[in-house]
């Protein structure tokens, strides 16, 4: 019912020589009503992305609004965006009962008793839950008390952190469809992260990828999945599984770069240690090495932050356009 | 040239920056002990002075020892003079014998490390064999009857305190068995009861310790990635299991001797062993406060550096203390 | 929580500690009422009197009665003690729980002071204290309980800081929860029960402490009298009359004692007890013929647990030379424990047993007799048997050097010397494409990447000519990216030297990539065995089947819910009767409930499900 938007927001944790900069000036805007995905390798900023947004970390610069106004956590007071945590068993309170864990998150003046009740049921739980303790839940009943909990708080915006990837595969699917129902129903915004592209693909209405701490590419889910602009985003729809797939995808030259260290981000394109089509591989690519790709996104298809990506308007250095060379090698 | 270089080294270099962070809680904690030491005296309710010398004293003797202990200057001048006579040694004089009080201390300070340096070596020679033997006996809930003498021995022995444990000893190994003397401080003979009571309780803690942290590390995925690798059992115990059961055990022992130092307190009262223990208590029931602050500077200063010690030990046997630390 | 304390008292230790504790209490409160006149009677007749039947403890320097006089002391004794617990405990409280409350300048400072008076031994902050308050009984509650109030306070602070990052105090956060509430409502519920356990404990030390103080003569003074001073003034004349010291030191340890016990007997029920067991095997019957391609052998494997639990229940395959065979299914499945039992690294108190469990030929279960043939199995195993954990970063030891990691098991097995073995070390680290491999050899485990552990991991494997490497989840822990690379490392090493991989995951889409042969588990059961190729289309258990309906994948349709297996992964503990999976499958029959399908023409279902329908049940889902 409401638009969250990340305006130019950085966080860093550390000082000194040990900074890092988990987040690194974000532009993201989930939409009133919408689910947008974001997807990244661990270690990306995701989960940093959504305690800034619901206040649990301190962004050291740019905005977090809310329908245009920025957000401001006081202690005590009501938040208008509500979190489900990755692990269901560390989410709830051991010695609080469901009931209370669920009124707790209540706006004041609630009604409590048949509320909490509703809420279980919205969520597919027995009315009778109300006063067990987590303890006596399994793993997906707790993920929808924690899930109940968020939608008491009357959220305008809901994030959801790596919900069923502590799950059971066989229980991961009910959560999933639950999550899609309510949000469906409630119209809620939400933020939906995870690591798994095809569970994004399922639930979201936008898709965003983030690699060591930006984001790399953002668009219309079915865009973004079926035409990618960025390389990094084009390995990870290159790894995700697919039916029936009985063989990997052959290595490229890179295959076995490491993964980039947070504390001391590649200047130039972040992700061209690992680039397939990055100047490693390709030696017309150099300016790769030096110039930042995030600058000039804006104009490019789906905000692609690299150089090679379509809808630049103008060539980079002395290349030849852009559109072009990339027909030529897409995937 | 040099301090150009030196920032970057500091914050770079992981044994630096350890060294640095190191010293410099030392030098924190030594100047909150040495301010706490000069603070006891003025946070005594009445004239300490007055206290020390008794209702009976006359006023002119109070006053004149109260100008001698510059207790008259205002309190920022008596702690500049304080620290002042830190440096130089000087500790003031005690106010009962009149002795400068660095004296006593040179006098009385040999015998109680002595005592502690001694039964730390035998806590530790009994503790570690036996808690790590322990272990290797007892892992996987092998042997419980073994496990459950083993525990609540250990239990009983460490909550029974080292003055009692005196007393007791006394009683069997003196008064009953005459093999030891009662008190006193002279031939080996007259160590081995006050150096047993104070060891027994920290060693039997410590070889609990021991045990557990042995079993806590043999239940790790890497003991496990050793035994794949089908090394003898000797090599896994030895090589993988010990040296990461160490840390906990070193840590604890640190503790242990910093606890010893201080029961020192208590088992030299008992055993009449002249060494720092028996001054400090004498003198806080005379009220020698001089000589209290004297004694309490140098126990705070054994336990510090007992506690410096074995974070170096620690940073050397663990690659990733220093910096895990930061 | 009430039903576990009460299952502490039912406990023996737990029972007598109790007792104990009620005893001396009952004592402290009742005894000065009963024999105050007896411990006060001074008889100049018998001074200073051995022990007689008048005076079983015989009499002080006044010809009080010594043994009234150790009885009515208890409740001096106790009370100060449990004064100076209380004022440690609160101020313990109120310093380890400030960094919660104050937020972080606040805490920091709190967490510093704390930090700092830890490092002094409880004794010598109470000396300090003693000097401070003075000489006395009040003196000495204050010092004492001042004096341990830092250790109270670190542990509160370590509790708190253990709670205060898990999720639900974020979850509170976020709800707005005010600070206050948040510790009252949240954190102290969480941690009371060490708390609690600690403060009895603590008791018991100040206990012992406080004793120690008037045993020097800082504490009770007379006319007062509590049991270190009764000892103190005694402790002279040890050598005539040595019942007066020996009854008060008896008097404080049963009584701390009764503390100690009672919180340490608490702390132990609360954790977990693991009882044993042994290695047993079952005597081969008649071995089966088998092809001499096959590296490892598995007839009628069992894993079970006191409890009993069996959550290893008849599995049986053979993996042949070069194959790379898939072993998926849910978490609490036993692939894991299937794969620990093959590798001979399942610790007592589990039982493994097996009608055969052989490896390149040669039998891996029982004692061996002689010790040559054990060593022998040993150098077998350790050349030619590689393992591969799930979790990279506790999987080598953090205090040592990878490369040495890597040699030790060569120079062991092959006699190696140190510079060769690690020779082959910095070898097997550039085969699985670890990037400077001879820098990377003299490095820790914590410098590494969780991805190029993974490597190093295999690289150890490496080691020797391994036949078999069996994986557990190699690439969970890993990032999508990352996990190709480990994979396409096994293949290749797969092709390049026909090693043979047993491969363990929970992701079946992980195992149709790189498996040629996939195992199906359930419940403790290889459900069903077919070759990768097949899963998309051919899988014929239900469960085999809904398990690939219900992972999502790039190909899912958007505008219909998600298949779902319904009710939840059976306990292994509860097994049902007949199909593990019956309450969960939509084919149960009557006869499914009843009797336990076994695995048949690579199925262990009573209705397995033809391929046509499959095609069917899957645009059904579609
Ligand atoms: N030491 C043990 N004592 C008792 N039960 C155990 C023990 N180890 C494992 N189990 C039980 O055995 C069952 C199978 O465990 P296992 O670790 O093999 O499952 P898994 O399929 O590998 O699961 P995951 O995907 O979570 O690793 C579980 O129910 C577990 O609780
Ligand atoms: S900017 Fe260059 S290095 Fe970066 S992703 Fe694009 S092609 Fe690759
Ligand atoms: S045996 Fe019956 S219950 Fe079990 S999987 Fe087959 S059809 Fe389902
Ligand atoms: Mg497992």
């Amino acid at each position: 019912m409401s638009e969250l938007r990340f305006d130019d927001v950085t966080v860093r944790f550390g000082r000194g020589g040990r900074a890092l900069t988990a987040v690194d000036g974000v532009d993201l805007t989930v939409p009133s009503g919408q689910v947008v995905g974001l997807v990244g390798e661990s270690g990306s900023g995701k989960s940093t992305l959504a305690r800034a947004a619901v206040g649990l970390a301190e962004p050291a610069g740019g905005q977090i609004l809310l329908d245009g106004v920025p957000l401001r956590h006081r202690p005590g007071a009501r938040r208008p965006l509500q979190m489900v945590f990755q692990d269901p068993y560390s989410s709830l309170d051991p010695r609080m009962t469901v009931g209370d864990s669920i009124a707790e998150a209540m706006p004041r003046g609630a009604r409590r008793r048949d509320e909490v009740v509703r809420l279980l049921e919205l969520v597919g739980l027995d009315a009778d839950r109300v006063s067990a303790y987590p303890g006596a839940l399994s793993g997906g009943q707790r993920q929808r008390v924690a899930i109940a909990r968020a939608v008491a708080g009357q959220p305008d915006v809901l994030i959801a952190d790596e919900i069923t990837s502590a799950l059971d595969v066989s229980i991961q699917g009910t959560v999933l469809n639950l999550v899609r129902t309510l949000q469906r129903e409630l119209r809620l915004s939400m933020l939906f992260i995870s690591h798994n592209l095809a569970v994004v693909r399922y639930v979201s209405d936008i898709v965003a990828v983030m690699y060591l701490g930006r984001i790399v590419e953002v668009g219309p889910a079915r865009d973004v999945l079926g035409n990618p602009q960025h390389p990094y985003t084009k390995e990870l729809l290159a790894a995700a599984p697919r039916r029936g797939s009985t063989a990997l995808p052959p290595p490229d030259a890179v295959a076995d770069a490491e993964p980039a260290d947070p504390h001391h981000p590649p200047a130039g394109c972040r992700f061209h240690p690992r680039c397939p089509v990055g100047p490693l591989i390709r030696t017309d690519r150099e300016h790769c090495l030096t110039l930042d790709p995030t600058t000039e996104a804006d104009h490019r298809l789906h905000r692609a932050a690299c150089h090679h990506a379509a809808g630049v308007l103008r060539a980079v250095g002395s290349n030849p356009p852009v559109l072009m060379e990339l027909k030529e090698d897409s995937l | 040239m040099t301090t150009t270089v030196s920032a970057p080294v500091l914050t770079t270099h992981p044994w630096l920056a350890f060294a640095v962070r190191r010293l410099g809680r030392l030098a924190g904690s030594v100047l909150i002990l040495v301010s706490a030491a000069f603070l006891m005296i003025h946070l005594i309710p009445g004239d300490p002075v007055r206290g020390a010398l008794g209702p009976a004293a006359a006023q002119s003797l109070v006053d004149a020892q109260r100008a001698s202990l510059g207790l008259d200057n205002p309190l920022w001048q008596q702690y500049v003079d304080f620290l002042h006579h830190l440096v130089t040694g000087n500790l003031g004089t005690s106010i009962t014998t009149g002795l400068p009080v660095s004296d006593v201390i040179r006098d009385r300070l040999p015998a109680t490390v002595e005592l502690a340096v001694a039964a730390f070596l035998v806590a530790m020679l009994i503790a570690v064999p036996l808690g790590l033997a322990m272990g290797v006996l007892t892992r996987g809930g092998r042997r419980p009857r073994a496990e459950l003498g083993f525990t609540s021995t250990a239990v009983v022995l460490a909550a029974i305190p080292e003055f009692l444990l005196a007393v007791g000893l006394v009683y069997i190994f003196a008064v009953t068995l005459h093999w030891f003397p009662v008190a006193g401080r002279g031939s080996v003979a007259s160590y081995v009861l006050p150096v047993l009571s104070l060891a027994i309780g920290p060693a039997a803690v410590l070889a609990r310790i021991c045990r557990v942290e042995l079993l806590a590390v043999l239940q790790t995925d890497y003991l496990r990635t050793a035994r794949a690798k089908r090394l003898p059992a000797a090599a896994v115990y030895l090589r993988h299991a010990l040296p990461n059961a160490a840390t906990a055990t070193i840590t604890v022992g640190g503790l242990l001797l910093g606890g010893m130092v201080a029961g020192t307190v208590l088992v030299e009262n008992v055993f009449g062993w002249p060494g720092l223990g028996s001054t400090i208590v004498s003198s806080i029931i005379a009220k020698d406060y001089p000589l209290v602050q004297g004694v309490v500077l140098v126990y705070g200063v054994g336990v510090l550096l007992v506690n410096l010690a074995v974070d170096v030990i620690l940073a050397l046997l663990d690659p990733r203390s220093t910096i895990r630390e930061s | 929580m009430r039903t576990r304390w009460i299952a502490v008292l039912r406990t023996p230790v737990g029972a007598g500690a109790g007792l104990l504790l009620l005893g001396v209490l009952l004592l402290a409160v009742f005894a000065p009422v009963l024999w105050s006149h007896q411990a006060n009677a001074i008889d100049t007749d018998h001074l200073l009197q051995g022990s007689s039947a008048q005076h079983w403890l015989g009499t002080d320097n006044l010809g009080r009665d010594i043994f009234y006089r150790v009885l009515v002391a208890s409740r001096t004794s106790i009370l100060l003690a449990l004064l100076a617990t209380a004022i440690a405990v609160v101020t313990g409280l109120a310093l380890g729980s400030a960094p919660a409350i104050l937020g972080k300048r606040g805490g920091r400072a709190a967490i510093a002071v704390v930090n700092i008076a830890v490092a002094f031994p409880g004794l010598l902050l109470a000396l300090f204290f003693a000097v401070v308050f003075g000489v006395g009984a009040k003196g000495a509650v204050l010092a004492i309980g001042f004096a341990g109030a830092p250790s109270f306070a670190r542990l509160t602070q370590t509790l708190v800081a253990g709670v205060a990052e898990r999720d639900f105090i974020a979850a509170a956060r976020i709800a707005g929860v005010g600070r206050f509430r948040m510790l009252v409502r949240h954190i102290l519920p969480n941690i009371a029960e060490p708390l609690v356990v600690n403060a009895t404990i603590g008791a018991g030390g100040t206990l012992l402490a406080f004793a120690g103080l008037s045993f020097i003569g800082l504490g009770v003074q007379p006319p007062a009298y509590d049991w270190g001073r009764m000892l103190g003034e005694s402790l002279s004349g040890i050598y005539v009359h040595p019942a007066a010291a020996l009854a008060p030191g008896v008097a404080v340890v049963i009584a701390g004692l009764a503390f100690n016990l009672f919180g340490e007997a608490v702390a132990k029920g609360l954790g977990v007890q693991v009882p044993r067991a042994r290695w047993t095997s079952r005597t081969p019957e008649a071995v089966p013929a088998r092809d001499s391609d096959a590296v490892l052998v598995v007839e009628d494997l069992q894993v079970s647990f006191p409890g009993p639990v069996t959550p290893v229940r008849g599995v049986s395959f053979t993996i042949r030379k070069g194959e790379i065979v898939g072993l998926v299914g849910e978490s609490g499945s036993g692939k894991s424990l299937t794969a620990l039992a093959v590798a001979q690294l399942i610790e007592p108190p589990g039982q493994v047993t097996a009608a055969e469990l052989s490896f390149l030929g040669a039998p891996l279960l029982g004692r061996l007799p002689v010790r040559s043939t054990a060593a022998t199995r040993r150098r077998l195993l350790g050349t030619s048997f590689a393992m591969v954990f799930q979790d990279p970063m506790t999987s080598f030891n953090p205090t040592k050097r990878i490369g040495v990691q890597l040699a030790e098991g060569a120079r062991e097995h092959q006699g190696l010397s140190r510079r060769a073995a690690m020779n082959r070390a910095i070898d097997r680290l550039r085969a699985v494409r670890v990037p400077a491999a001879e820098r990377r050899a003299h490095q820790y485990p914590h410098e590494f990447s969780g991805g190029m552990r993974q490597r190093a991991m295999i690289g150890m494997g490496l080691m020797g000519t391994p036949a078999l490497i069996v994986a557990d989840e190699p690439t969970t822990a890993l990032d999508v990216t990352v996990q190709r690379q480990v994979l396409r490392l096994l293949e290749t090493i797969r092709s390049e030297d026909d090693v043979a991989v047993l491969l363990i995951s929970h992701d079946i889409s992980v195992v149709a990539e790189i498996c040629d042969r996939v195992l199906v588990m359930y419940a403790g059961r290889v459900v069903e065995d077919l070759p990768a190729t097949e899963l998309a289309t051919g899988a014929r258990h239900p469960y085999t089947r809904a398990l690939l309906a219900a992972v999502p994948d790039l190909d899912t349709a958007l505008d219909e819910p998600l298949a779902v297996i319904p009710g939840r992964p059976v306990d292994p503990a509860r097994l049902p009767d007949g199909c593990a999976f019956a309450a969960r499958c939509s084919f149960a029959s009557d006869r499914c409930r009843t009797e336990d399908p076994v695995l048949v023409d690579q199925v262990a279902c009573w209705h397995p499900q033809a391929q046509a329908e499959y095609s069917s049940f899957r645009t059904g889902q579609r």
